[in-house]
């Protein structure tokens, strides 16, 4: 961790992503123009026309899927002091992995038809797999109390773990109603909490988009459906979503898919 | 003898997403001049694929970050479409309200934040945070409304939760609407302050008449639904089948996918819409269209972000509207979704985002998984008609100094408000 000597220097990079995370920062307003006012902003694309190669503190979100960004989180890590990933893509992939699992040149064929020849593309992995990451600010998108609580951190030198309690922990503190009693799949029992369980307030279930918890027990959800002795509330969710155990286990990949990262990792290691 | 620039601006900054230009001017002469999206392709397309409807409709606003709520209505129109689901009267009003609220959003971004720092010859919006903090006050509170609006029907605007396949999972109380309203009256004295900053400002000089493109509606201003609309045909086209009307086609120095329909190129977008659909209006937009010296019909595109305020009011004022007929009607709050069954079928969904018409074609298995994905998104279809906008702009300022010409092109790029990230499959590989 560091402790600044005088106004950190700030800047903002994206990758493949949805730039959604660094625009949801602008929804801060006035508590913006107050974190801002602790450190210059050098660099920040999106909104502004200046740019530097000196900075100490850099914001990064999206995934790397091509080799010349590789090269460049790469030359960012050299420059910066504090490196944050921003958001689930730069944290855990997101759904950008998800094309991992077909060939490359099957996923360039598939959109691009006869004309994707030089489509330069490498199976997608979060910043934390190429380089080293202080922060993690994970969420698609992040939630905002969230990054004003790991800006501060930051500024503080302090350093910043990411929740790691489940998001039924949240779910029961907001009083919401279980999802599983609606007859719902839902994945919060095993997900990452920080978000405020946002998404069982409006009715839905968690899609998993903060990861899991550490030594999750992924087996958990597929087994509680799977049982002779079925317990009431899981019967209805059977009946009401008739899955596979595979199909189960297969939405814990639409944010997270760990597997097939590791693959990207050796495919894009294998030709450096 | 004529001047001899080379222009080359590489990740052109303040826009959405990755884009390069390039241009030559030999002699006084334009040689070539070039938009080049540079964004990192996601292969959206590809890996939809397998995923249950459900999981679908909730990963297509990932696509994009500003236009999340758009995404995701083009995505549940498709579905249903496919599926041959029906919503009622109060889905409908719900998602054209967050719909506004994405419009909102979306523009005063782009007039403030990305378009807006050259009209007060700035490089960005933090040195007005000092020079002028009301004016940057009122930016955030604009977007912010946006922002709830959206947040009121969808939990947040990026991404929306709630919203899917035949209706809601959640509907707040009726005083929650109720309550936005004060925050809308709020929000249109601020967009009237904010005619009142844009009336003195000085937009570079360019009329090019071009085929206008948008979706139009018998009944209302098309946001959330209607028919696609040249400036060249008198009568529209339904969406379905997009494809046989909206030909991508791709050009010999790029394998980016352009668009055309009449012509080889047209222009989607706020002033698309405000030259296609400009009768339906509200008054108060009109009024706005006035003040600001915006006629109709319009041919510059770099009044683009001009009609994007005129847009604004009438977001605004219909959101106001909306609110009554959802509360006077009597608002179910609580779930409302339509029994989805999953069979196999095709659709297509066709929406107006902020920067333009949008589609979005799914074809599901008897299982409701996803065989096959299309979106074609409006700076794709726009890439043509900035590039002919360039090439008809340069000659009027090849005697200029390269920093003029590449901060011109820069502006007049960033008067189409690019959203590369949506860039499902737009890409460039002149590089």
């Amino acid at each position: 961790m560091i402790h600044f000597k005088k106004k950190p220097r700030v800047a903002f990079f994206d990758f493949a992503c949805c730039e959604g995370c660094q625009l949801s920062v602008l929804e801060l307003e006035e508590k913006l123009l107050d974190l801002l006012s602790h450190v210059e902003v050098v660099e920040w694309r999106e909104v502004m026309s200046e740019k530097s190669d000196e900075y100490d503190i850099a914001f990064c979100e999206g995934s790397i899927t091509r080799e010349r960004d590789v090269e460049r989180i790469e030359s960012i890590r050299e420059r910066a002091d504090i490196l944050v990933s921003l958001g689930t893509c730069a944290s855990i992939s997101c759904h950008n992995a998800l094309k991992n699992r077909w060939p490359m040149n099957e996923v360039v064929d598939l959109v691009y038809g006869d004309s994707g020849g030089h489509i330069d593309t490498i199976p997608a992995r979060p910043v934390s797999d190429v380089v080293e990451v202080d922060y993690q600010i994970r969420g698609c998108p992040v939630s905002l109390p969230e990054f004003e609580t790991v800006f501060k951190h930051i500024l503080t030198g302090q350093s910043y773990d990411p929740p790691n309690q489940p998001v039924c922990v949240e779910c029961k503190l907001n009083d919401t109603l279980c999802v599983y009693e609606k007859g719902m799949v839902c994945l919060g029992p095993v997900t990452r909490c920080g978000c405020n369980a946002i998404c069982t307030a409006y009715g839905d279930a968690c899609q998993g988009c903060r990861g899991l918890i550490d030594d999750a027990n992924t087996e958990a959800p597929a087994r509680a459906l799977f049982r002779e002795d079925l317990h009431p509330i899981m019967a209805e969710v059977a009946r009401k979503n008739p899955l596979t155990r595979e199909e189960i286990l297969a939405k814990f990949t639409v944010y997270n898919d760990t597997t097939q990262s590791e693959n990207g990792k050796e495919a894009s290691d294998g030709d450096e | 003898m004529g001047t001899n620039r080379s222009i080359a601006v590489h990740h052109v900054t303040r826009i959405e997403g990755h884009g390069d230009i390039t241009a030559e001017i030999k002699d006084g002469a334009l040689e070539q001049v070039r938009f080049s999206v540079v964004e990192a392709p996601r292969f959206f397309e590809a890996f939809l694929r397998g995923h249950h409807h459900n999981e679908v409709t909730h990963m297509a606003s990932r696509i994009c970050g500003i236009c999340a709520v758009s995404h995701k209505c083009a995505a549940l129109k498709a579905t249903e479409a496919a599926l041959g689901v029906a919503i009622s009267d109060q889905t409908h009003l719900l998602r054209r309200l967050a719909y506004h609220g994405e419009v909102l959003s979306s523009h005063i971004l782009h007039i403030y934040f990305l378009a807006g720092p050259d009209f007060f010859d700035v490089p960005s919006v933090f040195p007005l945070v000092d020079q002028d903090r009301e004016m940057v006050r009122r930016a955030m509170r604009l977007k912010n409304l946006g922002y709830d609006l959206s947040k009121v029907v969808v939990g947040r605007h990026t991404h929306p939760i709630a919203m899917v396949a035949g209706g809601f999972t959640f509907v707040h109380q009726a005083e929650k609407l109720k309550a936005m309203k004060d925050r809308i009256a709020e929000g249109l004295d601020d967009l009237k302050e904010t005619v009142r900053t844009l009336q003195g400002i000085d937009l570079p000089d360019l009329e090019r008449e071009t085929e206008y493109v948008s979706l139009t509606h018998p009944d209302r201003y098309a946001f959330y639904d209607g028919e696609i609309l040249s400036s060249d045909r008198d009568e529209p086209v339904a969406p379905d089948p997009y494809r046989e009307v909206i030909e991508e086609y791709a050009v010999d120095y790029s394998t980016a996918k352009y668009a055309r329909w009449n012509r080889p190129e047209y222009m989607t977008g706020a002033l698309a819409r405000f030259n296609n659909n400009y009768e339906q209006l509200t008054d108060g937009a009109k009024t706005a269209a006035e003040d600001l010296g915006l006629t109709h019909p319009c041919h510059k595109p770099f009044t683009n972000t001009i009609a994007q305020v005129v847009e604004c009011v009438h977001c605004l004022e219909d959101a106001r509207d909306l609110i009554d007929t959802l509360v006077n009607g009597g608002i179910r709050p609580g779930r409302e979704h339509e029994n989805v069954k999953d069979q196999a079928g095709a659709g297509v969904g066709a929406v107006e985002a902020p920067r333009g018409i949008l589609f979005h074609e799914y074809e599901y298995d008897d299982e409701g998984k996803c065989l096959s994905a299309n979106m074609v998104i409006p700076t794709a279809q726009n890439l043509a008609n900035l590039e002919a906008d360039m090439r008809a702009y340069v000659p009027a300022i090849a005697g200029e100094s390269k920093e003029t010409i590449t901060h011109r092109l820069e502006m007049l790029v960033r008067a189409y408000d690019p959203c590369i990230s949506c860039s499902t499959h737009v890409i460039d590989l002149r590089k």
